[in-house]
Formats: C-alpha cells, structure tokens, sequence
C-alpha cells in the first residue's frame, strides 16, 4: 500500500468505523516502504527491499476485547476483519484492566517526515556503502556495515472521535572496520529523521581511525577507574534506567524505585544535581512522534530534574487506578549537558579511561538496576589530559544509578542511537569517578 | 541471545517469556482458523514450479522457494486474570536466486501464479544488480534433490487443538499455588508454535514440512516488605520440540534431588509449588562470598553457557567476520581449526551439533534450503573438529556439503546459516548429581538460566543463575544469592572435572537466539548432564543505590 496522506487516512479509517457494531471500535492503521544493505569483508553481502502495511481494528463490548488484523484493503476485507474483531471480542474473558478508547486529543504536528529522506533510493544506498568501502580499503582494513531507511506513516481513529496521523522517516548507518590483523576494531553508528544529516564518509573515518587507534592495546588491571564515556556508550545503560521507570512497577515493589512500605522514589533526590532528563517531541534535534499508540498526546516532560525523579510514566489502566496523569513512556530521552566538548573532557583528566562503546549489556540486579556488559571498538587511556595509548577492553559491573552520582563532568550533548534496544538519545558525554571494571577481555 | 527482544520483553514485564518480536508482530487471527491446513501441498507444488521457471527464464542458475505459514499462540495470564491471547498467522513466500554469480531474494504476501512469478523476477534483478560489485562469485555446495518428500514434528497432541479455556485453566491454576504459597506476583504463559514450511529447489526437491514447538512457563516474584527486597524466581520447563504432550506430567521423567527437574514430560503444578518454596528460601538465603569455587551446573542452566560460549563462536559466519559489525566475530579461526590440536576444553569435552535430535527446537527433517539435517562433531575429547556450515559456506572449509543449518525465521527473511542444537555429550562414566557433589570442598550447585553476557569474539563471561546451593565438604548445606561466575571460554572449559552420565540427560532452549541485520530469531535447543567445573570466579552482585 502506498503511503496514505492525512485525508486519505482519515477516509480509509471513516469507511473501517462504519462497519462498526460493537460498543467500541478502534483502528489502528500503518504502512512503510524501505530498504537496506549490509557488507562485510570488505563486499556487499546482502540487501533488499521492505514494504510493509497493517490494519488493527479492536472491538470491545463491555471489557472484552477483540482484536484483529488484515493487509488487503477492499470493502469485503474491510468489513471481514471488523467482523472478525467483533466475534474475537465476544468469545473473550473480561480483562479487568480494560480501559475505555481515548475521546478526541489535541495533537501538535510533528516533524518526523523528511522527504530527502522517504527519496532514498538503493542507488543512494550503494553509493553510500561504496564510499566507506574505498575509505576502508584505502585505510588497509576490513568494514562490515549496514544501512537502512524507511518513511511510512500511521494513524488511528476510534468511535469516541480519536483521529491522528503522522508520518515519519528514519536513516540508520552503522560501521565496525578492524584492521587485517584483527588487533583493532572501530565503530561509528547514527540515526536519523532528516538523511542530510548522515555523513558516511565522516562517520567511516571515525571508526577507521578507533581501528587503527585501538591495534596496539595494553593490559590494565581491573578496578575502579574515573571514565569518560562517549554518548553511544552511556546510551546503552542510561536507557536501561530509563525503561525502568513504569510507575507500576515502582508501586508494586518491584522496580529500583521501590522503597519499603509499598512506597516509591517519585520526588526524592536519585542522582547528581547535574543530571536532568526529559523528553520533548518537538526537539529540533530529535524529533519524535507527538502521539502514542493508544492515542495519548505526547508531550514534552521532565524525568529526571536535578537529579530528582520528576515523573513516572503509566498505563491508562494504572493511573486512574492510582488518580495519577497517565503519562505515556516517550520516544527519545534528552539529557542536559555543557558547552564542553569531548577534547575538554578529556583535556581535564588526570588519570582516566575513555569507552566509545559498550556491549551486551545485561541486567544483573533489578532491584539495583545493576548491570554488566563490556567495552568494544576503541577503549583508551588517559593521562594528564591526553590520550597515551589504547587499552584491551574490560567487562564492568556497574549501576547506572551509582554511575550518575559518581557523575564529574558533561560535555555537549549529541544525537546518538543505543546499539542494544533502537532507542535514539541526544545524551553528553560525561566524566564518570569509580567506575568499576571487574575483569579483563582479550576480545577485540 | 537477541537483545532487542530482551529488552522489549523485559519492558513489558514479560522477561521470562522471551517471545521473538517477528513473533508479536504476525496477524492477529481466531483459533479455528489456525487449524484449517491452509494451502493444499498440490496448489504450493505448481505455484512453486511457476516460480522455479520464471527465475530460470531470467536467468537464474540456481533457485529455491519458500511457501510459508507461519502460526504463533500466546496465553498470558498474571495472578488471577488472563491480559491476553493471541493467535497469528503469517502466510506468503521467499525466493532466492543466483545470477551472474550473485545472490538475489524477494518476497511476497502475493502467493497466486503471477505474485509469484513477478517475485522470482524481482529477486533474479537484485541478484543482477548485486552482481555489479561482487568480487567472488557464490560457490554451493552440491544437494540432490529428494523428490517430493514430507516431514512432521513428532507430535501427540496439537497444541493448537488444545481449547484456550484448558491452557487459561491451567495456568490460573498454577498461579493460585504461588499466591496461595504468599509470592506477591506470578506472571505465567503458554506459546505455541507451528511452522508450516514448502520448500522447493531447482536441485528437483519439493519438500513439505509441519514443525511444533510449544513453550509452558512462569515468573514468581517475592518481595520482604520490611526490606522492600525483592527476588524471582522462574520455571524448570523448557521451549521444546513437541506437541502439547510435554505438559503431561510423567514421574519416569522426573529427577529427584534439591527440587525436581524435568527430562521430556513437565509438571508446572508441581514446579509452580517448589519454586513457591525457592523463591521464599531465595529472599532469606545468605549473599556469597566472592572467591573461587567448583561450580556444579545443572543443564537449566548449563544450556545457556553453552548457546553463549560453544554455539555462537562455532558459527562458521562469525569465524570469517560476517557478523562484525553486529553479533561479532569468533575466538575461534579457521587457522585453529585446521591445526587440529586447538584445545577447546577438558579430554571429557565432547559438543555434538544436531538438527534431528527429538524434543529439540532446532529438529527438522530438512533445513531451509533443502538439505536433510545431520549429526556432527564440534570439540571432540577437548579439540575443536569443525565448525557450522550451509552450503555456500561448505568449501571455505573444504567440504563437499552442507551441514543443513540453514533457516530463515519466516517467508519473508532470507535464510543464512543459524546454529543448530548444539549439545555437550553425557559422561561415560557412570556418575550421579551426588558423585558431582560430593568431593567438592568449596562448591556452588546453580539450577536455571539468569543474566548473561558475553564480548564480541566469545572469551570473556559472566552468567548468573535461577538458584544457587552452597556445597561445603561434599554436602549441600543451603541457598545463596547475589551470585554470578565470570570466565574466560577456554579456560572455563579446561576446568571441567566431571559429566553426569546419560540418565541426567535434560534439554534446555531458547526461541530468540538472534543473529543478522535486519535481526532474525532462531530457535535452538541446548542438552548436557549436569556438569562440574573447577575454580570458576564467583562475584558478589549485591549493591546499593
């Protein structure tokens, strides 16, 4: 299916709720074209095409739910996966947690779609990649990467009079070149809405130069070090302190947020006063969808403030059980820095370790939001101001919670994309005291 | 394992369930269409034969089509409601090609004549473009063709038959033990699987395969309100490769000891009651002293460490750095493969790989290009002695054909070489859990799967566990917590003193193994004995924020 624009969504949608006989009818509806290439060993690998299209429609009657779904788009298919949803719907159990559909919102528009980049083409793609290869090749090492694009749009619209639509497009470029010997290895990874933005050629070099950087790495011994962590490796663990905060789970007991007494953290001190987190739709930098799934307006909101917990996010279900604001979790997280760049960070430390990535990261302990994981691609060390040389990479076992009170310094945040979950961030670097490696990998 | 799905799965509160998204992400549709046969193998014959012709015609020198069904079912109750059930259905077809040397693959929901025809076009003009920049043309192995042949899961019970009423039953159930028992939280679930797979090749195979899966399992969770502590504790069933018949609780596959474990037949009543007891133990149990210790690692557990360590560096894909920029590459070469001397693990280490074995989530009769699946040695007596190869792979090491462990997890992805069962053989010897136990001064017992982590070329890492048994002077003498071990592949594997024999012989699994850009999931089953290995690194993992 062609990607719809606003009137055509709104009228596909209209025709759907018109089959309608149940209490309450809902439909989602979403389609995306795309595609993507991959290389390794220094040749294309593999690439392909993407087109994908849905239509959800879910039926209750009283709290049961019926959901059902189709990709053809003629009349008979229209009113067959209505019905279907309806019968779905009847042979249900009750959920107890079912919620009535969303009346109308306000919504403001989004700046998710760019058309340079819904233009991309696989001419585009393999130019691209025929770029990083010459800078590979020329550099005498070895890339593996991947490139891949989408722009689709969705929209939903439910018999309470809910309509929205948005559309969006994303760009997504990742590298890793190692040198022949396999003694060093490098990675550049960025995400974008707006394919202007991406700088292939740059972002090769980067990692070309973490390659050749990285080859002659020397054994440290395990332990506490102070650390500068770039914003693709704090992403990975800010993240998993950032999915965490589900105001359910707090209220249950189960969640870092806890406290004893079926109490929870909401407005006490959790970090360093330099730390504030929110999350704002409209950032220019990094704009994201100002709607969620089940209709909720996405706003622009306050996380971490200070280092205080400011807010928690909820299901509908929990936060009028809970007479709370049913704040839905956000697309992005946004972190506040400096003015400070990565060399200033770096210029200001005596003794210190620099990670440009950070890998399979694990939870170890959700009650402390303990993790572990290990560096990769490029890991340096630092001695008064410069880096010496580069070091083997380390497992750690860390808590981003301990992490963020241990927080020294921040730099100038920057769009970055987490290598584990997806998630884009605009997050600074940041100099962190004590934090703990506990043991030595000969990976490279 | 897949991250994304972890991390997916864990913010949805669903982290013992480990549900592959490709799998969230199917079409919702009822029960009973699940169980109509769908296509008549006849019709996928002739649309598979246009397909073959129109690529032939383009020009394509080798092709394969895939003519897909792909079936999930997801119960998933906590405490005493049901949140949801779903049933999904993915139907379309893959075709692979080569021209001019090169790969080529499309895809369709379109499964008529000419969809199919057109796709085998498509995938002939990407094969052609890619041609464009391709340095060494694709190499395949030789396959003969088997005809038109058939193959199923050998299943008592369709799980897919089973009325959701049964399941929800069931489950409910055994979440009013745990409630009952005072945990304050029990998510469980039920997934099933059904893979209705028609392969046909221009090697003149035309092979129709019906694939099972099923998966019971649950999550406990006690909190001590005074401390607000909080532990799990989850189930000792395993993803398998059966019918329903696995929830027919049978003493005769029953382990005794510190609690029961489960061979072929799972009781989730009985497991439901003994965890209720662990994870009460669990929150009162002593935290460890970090320090060295012999490890005596039950297969629930074991299985993991395998999968991370031995399953994913033998993959042939990592070993030339096709995974580099994502899964990683492999400690293990091609150089140390051929010295023939390379030291993997202890004399008694020996890791078979098999698609064939019963009950195992990778057990299919041919894999997803057409290649009828085997048995073979990966580390024999402590020595590595190959690696996993599909068939463009199988003359990098000098083979004459593929080991058939080529899969795609659905119509719509291309097939790639994904691991097989890769399983750590019995002991010889006879040897019980006891005999493991009772030499060990300093030891530690750990009983099902936790965290776990691993670096990109598979040398260093850390897992924790479901329960961990303290062992001093050959005795158990109660629980622990906060308990993870970290190693080094060979050297972990040096250290490995004793196997039980086959009478503990358990399967465990996963249904996300992932691997590839864009993603895709595997399902793999992993079987030991349990097994013992001396002075492993044991860290303290409590801490406070």
């Amino acid at each position: 299916m062609a990607i719809l624009n606003k009137a055509q969504a709104e009228q596909l949608l209209k025709k759907v709720l018109a089959f309608s006989k149940a209490d309450e009818c809902e439909i989602n509806l979403s389609g995306s074209e795309g595609g993507n290439i991959r290389y390794a060993r220094n040749a294309v690998s593999t690439s392909g095409g993407v087109s994908r299209s849905s239509l959800v429609v879910s039926s209750a009657y009283g709290k049961k739910l019926g959901v059902a779904t189709i990709n053809e788009f003629d009349d008979a298919s229209l009113e067959k996966v209505v019905r279907r949803s309806e019968e779905l719907a009847k042979l249900a159990p009750e959920n107890p947690e079912f919620m009535s559909f969303l009346g109308p919102q306000q919504y403001k528009e989004s700046a998710t779609y760019v058309p340079a980049t819904a233009a991309i083409d696989p001419k585009l793609r393999a130019d691209a990649v025929a770029t990083s290869l010459k800078i590979a090749k020329e550099n005498k090492l070895i890339a593996a990467g991947f490139m891949e694009n989408s722009a689709g749009f969705s929209a939903m619209m439910n018999s309470h009079g809910l309509f929205a639509y948005n559309t969006s497009t994303g760009v997504d470029f990742n590298v890793t070149l190692r040198t022949e010997d396999g003694k060093g290895s490098g990675y550049a990874s960025k995400s974008y809405n707006d394919v202007s933005k991406l700088n292939v050629d740059n972002l090769t070099k980067v990692a070309a130069f973490k390659a050749a950087g990285s080859a002659t790495a020397k054994a440290l011994e395990p332990g506490k070090y102070t650390v500068i962590l770039e914003p693709a490796a704090s992403v990975v663990l800010l993240e998993n302190l950032f999915f965490a905060m589900d105001a359910r789970q707090a209220d249950e007991g189960r969640s870092f947020l806890s406290k004893p007494g079926g109490k929870t953290k909401l407005g006490e001190k959790l970090v360093d006063d330099k730390v504030t987190i929110y999350s704002d739709p409209q950032h220019p930098e990094m704009p994201t969808a100002t709607w969620s799934g089940d209709g909720r307006p996405q706003e622009r909101m306050s996380w971490i403030n200070k280092g205080v917990v400011d807010n928690l996010y909820y299901s509908r279900y929990w936060a009028n059980k809970k007479n709370a604001k049913p704040i839905p979790s956000p697309d992005g997280i946004i972190m506040e820095g400096t003015e400070a760049s990565l060399e200033d960070l770096i210029k200001g430390t005596e003794k210190g370790i620099l990670v440009t990535r950070l890998w399979y990261i694990r939870s170890v302990d959700p009650q402390t939001l303990l993790l572990t994981g290990l560096t990769r691609d490029g890991t340096f060390y630092i001695e008064n101001g410069k880096i010496k040389h580069p070091v083997k990479n380390f497992r750690f076992n860390e808590s981003p919670v301990i992490m963020l009170n241990n927080l020294d310094a921040l730099g100038k945040p920057e769009r970055c994309v987490s290598g584990e979950s997806g998630l884009s961030a605009l997050i600074p670097p940041m100099r962190i005291r004590d934090f703990t490696f506990s043991s030595l990998s000969d990976a490279v | 394992m897949d991250r994304k799905d972890f991390l997916r799965n864990t913010a949805m509160g669903m982290g013992a369930f480990m549900i592959p998204r490709s799998m969230l992400h199917a079409t919702p549709i009822e029960v009973e269409a699940a169980l109509n046969g769908g296509m008549d193998v006849a019709i996928k014959k002739q649309l598979a034969d246009v397909a073959l012709a129109a690529a032939k015609a383009k020009g394509a020198t080798y092709t394969d089509v895939r003519i897909g069904r792909y079936l999930n079912q997801f119960v998933i109750t906590r405490e005493t409601r049901v949140q949801n059930v779903a049933n999904t259905e993915s139907f379309g077809v893959g075709i692979r090609v080569i021209a001019n040397g090169s790969w080529g693959f499309a895809s369709s929901n379109n499964v008529t004549k000419e969809g199919v025809a057109r796709t085998a076009e498509r995938a002939v003009a990407v094969a052609k473009a890619n041609a464009k920049i391709l340095d060494n043309p694709v190499q395949l192995a030789p396959q003969k063709g088997y005809g038109e042949v058939s193959w199923k899961t050998p299943i008592e019970k369709n799980a897919f038959e089973v009325p959701v009423k049964e399941k929800v039953d069931l489950l409910l159930a055994a979440n009013a033990v745990a409630m009952k028992g005072g945990v304050n939280f029990v998510n469980s679930a039920i997934l099933a699987v059904n893979e209705q797979k028609y392969f046909a090749s221009s090697d003149g195979s035309y092979i129709d395969q019906d694939i099972h899966r099923m998966f019971p399992n649950f999550n406990l969770i006690k909190i001590d309100v005074a401390t607000g502590k909080f532990e799990s504790v989850k189930s000792l069933s395993s993803p398998v490769g059966m019918g329903y018949e696995y929830l027919n609780a049978d003493p005769t596959q029953k382990l005794g000891g510190v609690v029961t474990r489960y061979k072929n037949r799972y009781d989730m009543m009985e497991d439901i009651a003994n965890a209720t007891e662990s994870v009460k133990q669990k929150i009162k149990a002593k935290s460890v002293e970090p320090g060295k210790y012999d490890l005596i690692l039950d297969p629930s557990h074991l299985m993991l460490t395998i999968h991370e360590s031995v399953a994913h560096p033998t993959e042939l894909d990592r070993v030339l750095g096709y995974e580099a920029n994502y899964a990683g590459t492999s400690f293990l070469t091609l150089d140390k493969l051929n010295t023939k001397k390379f030291n993997f693990g202890s004399k008694i280490v020996n890791i078979v790989a098999d698609k064939k074995q019963y009950g195992s989530l990778g057990a299919v009769g041919y894999d997803d290009e057409g290649v009828g699946t085997k048995k073979w040695d990966i580390i024999k007596d402590g020595i590595l002695v190959n690696f996993q190869a599909i068939r463009d792979q199988a003359h990098m090491l000098g083979m004459k054909e593929s080991h058939g462990c080529c899969y795609a997890q659905s119509w719509n992805d291309v097939q790639f070489q994904r691991m097989p069962n890769i399983s750590l053989e019995p002991g010889k010897e006879k040897l019980s859990v006891d005999d493991l136990i009772k030499n060990v001064e300093k030891g530690i017992y750990i009983i099902g799967d936790g965290s776990f982590s691993i670096d990109q070329q598979r040398y260093n890492f850390q897992f924790g566990g479901q329960t961990f048994y303290e062992v001093k002077n050959g005795k158990i003498v109660g629980m622990l917590k906060d308990v993870a071990y970290q190693s080094n592949t060979q050297e972990f594997w040096n250290s490995c003193s004793a196997i039980a024999d086959e009478s503990d012989y358990r399967m465990g699994g996963a249904f996300n193994d992932g691997k590839g850009q864009p993603g895709q999931s595997n399902a793999v089953s992993h079987g030991s004995s349990t097994t013992r290995f001396n002075g492993v690194n044991v860290i303290n993992t409590a801490r406070k924020i």
